[in-house]
């Protein structure tokens, strides 16, 4: 389950996520509709047992622990909701005071993702973020206190003028402070954002490709050396400490998201579908209260995926992974045709193997090392080579 | 080519997808673009043999672009009487949309007017003629059916390029010439220098020049006097047999041709039976008549009258310019000149879309209806498709053509950079046994014929003539010998501007020398260029490999001269097309086994979304799927995936800089 908070204090200048800054948020209301569209679609879909919630944002660090405490005391009363699920929160290093992530806690929270982004004052500012480095890492600090092990931070690189060095020393700076799980992000020019009008405007300097790819190399190497292990192309963990949430979107789980343009995957059970969709709720948190108050949810738009559409996404999220697509798992998507007989036969697979990028043995279909990196470059074949089956 | 001031406007509207561009966005008061209109069915038919042979005379107006040809004509046409005096009377002879945006005539039209001066009622024929020397068989034509010129010169940018070319056009068809000078009105006007520049290069005194603004309409009566004065009456007597010049002809899809006739002898009516010099093809006159300008019916012409004529013929082709139409059972010698029209710039045409190319073809095949000129070939290629291989006379002409098939077909088409026919003098007695000639012409660059088995090869030239403030000379210079020009003439017109005459081999031309020009005079500088046969020259051809595999579609013919800078250029801009691959390249171009230019396109290091999660999945799908649906469409170069967009990129022409 994916509850989504839209609102923000202060937009950043890379994001364009569907977020808000509003004056003042109506969080009642916000919470009543929260819950009854996680009650409703709940229902639609039928679980049994939600085996993890990530509350998305926005920046859900802004809502009350109260509103929290809501949706998972909803969630729990509807279906299942085991004591060990993962519940995971975004926050903002600038929301999150010990008490009020001592609220989460209590709310039932039991795990932190905060946007760290930076360690350096310079970089937070062209970023557009509202806290500095020393509060980051006060915010880091506190947050291992009350969930140690289960913290996780994330971080840019890439950022207009960023130079290795300054990277690797961010790098060193990070391991530090963080906790067993990292996420480390190429900074994404997103068309319609200030950073982005301002690198196309020629006011800062766009990253040369071959710099980017050096320093996810380092990135990769230095953390697998401090005993991470790189389980998706921009996540980290050691300890065991995978974000079970996320990997249920890479292996293709059903997810429910709730909240304003949430997406969700699921087989709508409850009225007698049986087949996967694709699903968005309506962006605009205004017109989504009033279709939540009135319908009971704010699904804007489900579309049925095809069985070649459910395999393509398998393909394309699995393959982020380091274990990649298990035979097992993809029987279970596709019981008459095995990944041997679509990628083991003559074709793009075959020569992609050839050349280093692709593995498929009896583990399944993954990246190499190298690969992973280059893993936009193989899917056009790879999916190529899937629709001709 | 050639053309001043206008191009700005007409790039703009080029690459605007302009709703402009329907055909039926026009003015309502025009007259429908390429059709004419009928004549009014219960109108009666005029007799015209009230006007003999001594009052009646042929003339053409002749200009460099913008110097007011067709505003003068305007107000012709007004104080004649001919059309009503209104101030919505612009350009009423050009009725085309590329015509009026560009200021030029690509299909002349023609006007019959009537005029009373001292007492005599004249018959005054306007005969209009394509304004630039890429039609210039088709001006030689028009002029044939001439006694005489008015050569308008603007006040203020005084003689340009296409000035001179055009009266030498006039002088050598030996024609009376009356030169007038126009834009008096302006405030730069400078008539005086003018008139001087006039008398220097074209030895006509300045007192003979005849200054007027035909915008207000001064003078403008007077100009109709020098007509009748200085141009004398057509030699010919209608008690000769039948011979009528065709100097144009149109398509009308419920009538058929249209042919414009000139008639140097005797008379023709509805019901004569005539014969094609050319064709040899017999018809029968289903209606005669004049133009003013539309359609008129008249009972008959005569004898140095010009007038058209509809006869069943189904195909412009029936109705050649040039050609000689005569009483069936009544030969004559036919008029001299006649000659087919010969392509001298080819290039590729394809749909934008695979899918529209029925609808292209068709839209081709209407617009060649009315322009027998261009020759149409099919073609493919692996990288573009279907297409077709399309020669025009110049490379306005080309321009001209793309232009009516977008504004008038609302057609968007990939047209490749021009080329030019080469030939090649064929050494081998194989080869000459297998061509069954010894010179052969190579239009594209998988004919060429090794060096080894050709005694020389030959590239078209033309001969240009520029026009230019004397400040420009020297960069001008620079450009035309970069451009294996060679100098034939220098001339000083007045004390600050230089007529320069170079020879240049067509394919130097063809790309994008007048934007080059242009750009260095700050626009000032004029050119116009004219056939001038073929040269010896040292030609080659050369290949881009990928990876050490060639690539068809961009071979090329070049001058020895040229490769490097050409094969260099090539290699850049395919190093941007081409996106990078999990592998590097190695673009090359090569003549035989000798690499002369190298560009290396890395390898992809790092390529794969930083953040995927639930929610930005869908989008991200469709990409990735337009991807793999791309692959399809790639052309395969050995293992280096070309997308399509990188062929059009590197082959399309070039249309500003």
């Amino acid at each position: 389950l994916c509850p989504q908070w839209p609102y923000c204090r202060k937009r950043c200048s890379y994001c364009n996520f569907n977020t808000y800054v509003v004056p003042a948020v109506d969080e009642a209301a916000v919470r009543a509709c929260l819950v009854r569209e996680a009650l409703t679609l709940l229902r639609l879909s039928q679980v049994h047992s939600v085996t993890s919630v990530f509350f998305g944002g926005g920046t859900p660090s802004l809502a009350s622990p109260r509103t929290v405490a809501a949706v998972l005391e909803a969630v729990a009363g509807a279906t299942q909701l085991p004591a060990g699920a993962e519940v995971t929160l975004e926050a903002n290093p600038s929301s999150t005071s010990t008490s009020h992530l001592a609220g989460f806690r209590a709310a039932g929270v039991n795990r932190l993702s905060i946007g760290v982004q930076s360690l350096d004052d310079a970089e937070l500012r062209l970023l557009g973020r509202e806290h500095t480095a020393e509060e980051a890492q006060k915010a880091v600090e506190a947050a291992r206190g009350l969930f140690p092990g289960r913290t996780s931070i994330d971080l840019l690189f890439g950022l207009p003028g960023q130079s290795r060095d300054a990277w690797a020393q961010r790098l060193e700076a990070a391991l530090g402070l963080c906790d067993d799980h990292i996420s480390l992000y190429q900074l994404t020019l997103e068309r319609g954002t200030a950073l982005a009008a301002q690198v196309r405007g020629g006011a800062l300097p766009a990253p040369p490709p071959d710099l980017l790819a050096d320093m996810y190399q380092t990135a990769r190497t230095v953390l697998v050396a401090a005993g991470f292990r790189h389980y998706e192309v921009s996540n980290f963990a050691r300890k065991g400490a995978l974000s079970t949430h996320n990997l249920s979107y890479w292996r293709s789980d059903q997810y429910i998201g709730v909240g304003p343009g949430a997406h969700g995957r699921f087989v709508p059970r409850g009225e007698g579908g049986c087949s996967r969709e694709a699903r968005v709720q309506t962006l605009e948190p205004v017109a989504w209260m009033r279709e939540v108050q009135s319908q009971g949810h704010g699904t804007r738009s489900r579309v049925v995926l095809s069985p070649l559409e459910q395999l393509e996404e398998l393909l394309t999220l699995g393959l982020r992974t380091d274990e990649g697509i298990t035979h097992e798992h993809w029987e279970h998507f596709s019981p008459q045709l095995s990944l041997q007989d679509v990628f083991g036969a003559p074709g793009e697979a075959r020569a992609l193997q050839q050349q280093g990028w692709l593995l498929l043995d009896g583990g399944g279909l993954r990246c190499t090392w190298a690969g992973l990196a280059v893993l936009d470059s193989l899917l056009p074949d790879l999916l190529w080579q899937l629709q001709r089956r | 080519m050639a053309l001043a001031g206008r191009t700005a406007m007409r790039w703009a509207r080029l690459r605007s997808p302009c709703p402009a561009a329907a055909p039926l966005c026009r003015p309502a008061w025009l007259p429908a673009a390429c059709e004419r209109r009928y004549s009014c069915p219960g109108k009666e038919k005029l007799d015209m043999s009230s006007y003999p042979v001594e009052s009646i005379r042929n003339f053409s107006i002749i200009a460099h672009v913008d110097h007011g040809k067709s505003t003068l004509a305007d107000r012709l046409l007004e104080i004649t009487g001919t059309i009503s005096k209104t101030d919505r009377n612009k350009q009423v002879l050009d009725k085309l949309q590329v015509e009026r945006e560009r200021g030029i005539t690509v299909k002349a039209q023609s006007a019959s007017l009537f005029y009373n001066h001292e007492g005599i009622n004249y018959l005054l024929n306007l005969i209009d003629t394509p304004g630039h020397v890429d039609f210039s068989y088709e001006v030689s034509r028009s002029l044939s059916a001439c006694q005489g010129v008015i050569l308008v010169v603007d006040a203020n940018e005084g003689i340009q390029a296409q000035t001179v070319a055009n009266f030498y056009l006039a002088f050598e068809a030996q024609l009376s010439i009356i030169p007038v000078i126009n834009k008096i009105d302006l405030k730069n006007a400078d008539p005086e220098r003018v008139e001087k520049q006039i008398e220097k290069l074209f030895d006509i005194p300045t007192d003979e020049c005849v200054r007027i603004s035909a915008k207000q309409g001064t003078n403008v009566e007077k100009v109709l006097q020098k007509v009748i004065e200085k141009i004398p009456p057509p030699q010919c007597n209608t008690a000769d047999p039948l011979k009528a010049l065709v100097f144009d002809s149109t398509f009308d899809h419920y009538r058929g041709v249209i042919a414009n006739i000139a008639l140097f002898g005797g008379e023709i009516a509805k019901g004569h039976k005539i014969v094609s010099a050319h064709t040899k093809k017999r018809y029968e006159v289903n209606e005669v008549g004049i133009l003013t300008p539309n359609e008129q019916p008249t009972h008959k012409l005569y004898a140095g009258q010009v007038g058209y004529l509809i006869a069943g013929m189904k195909e412009v082709t029936e109705a050649q310019i040039g050609d000689t139409l005569f009483l069936y059972k009544q030969p004559v010698e036919p008029l001299p000149g006649f000659k087919s029209a010969k392509p001298m710039v080819f290039a590729g045409m394809y749909p934008i879309d695979q899918t529209e190319y029925n609808n292209l073809k068709s839209a081709l095949e209407r617009l060649t209806l009315n322009d027998s000129s261009v020759t149409v070939h099919r073609d493919s290629s692996l990288a573009l498709g279907a297409g077709w291989r399309l020669g025009f006379l110049g490379l306005l002409h080309m321009e001209v053509f793309n232009q009516r098939l977008e504004q008038e077909y609302n057609m968007s088409v990939i047209l490749t950079a021009p080329t030019v026919p080469y030939k090649a003098v064929l050494s081998s007695a194989k080869l000459i046994k297998e061509y069954g000639k010894e010179q052969i012409t190579i239009i594209n660059p998988a004919q060429f014929p090794d060096k080894l088995s050709v005694s020389e090869y030959l590239e078209p030239t033309v001969l240009g003539t520029i026009v230019t403030p004397h400040e420009y000379i020297g960069k001008i210079i620079a450009l035309c010998q970069d451009r294996r020009a060679v100098q034939k003439d220098m001339l000083y017109i007045d004390e600050n501007r230089v007529m320069l005459k170079y020879l240049f081999p067509l394919n130097e031309i063809v790309v994008d020398f007048y934007d080059a020009l242009k750009c260095l005079s700050s626009g000032y500088a004029s050119f116009d260029y004219e056939d001038a046969g073929y040269q010896a020259a040292e030609l080659i051809k050369m290949d881009i490999l990928l990876n050490g595999n060639p690539v068809e579609e961009l071979a090329t013919i070049t001058h020895n001269d040229k490769a490097y800078a050409t094969g260099k250029l090539l290699c850049e801009r395919l190093k941007e097309a081409i996106p990078r691959q999990l592998f590097e390249i190695a673009i090359q171009a090569a003549i035989g086994k000798k690499i002369i230019a190298r560009e290396t396109l890395k390898a992809y290091r790092k390529n794969v979304v930083a953040k995927c999660y639930g929610g930005d999945i869908t989008r991200r799908m469709k990409l990735l799927k337009r991807q793999a649906e791309g692959k399809r469409l790639m052309r395969k170069i050995g293992n280096v995936e070309v997308p399509r967009d990188a062929f059009i990129r590197i082959l399309k022409r070039e249309t500003d800089k």
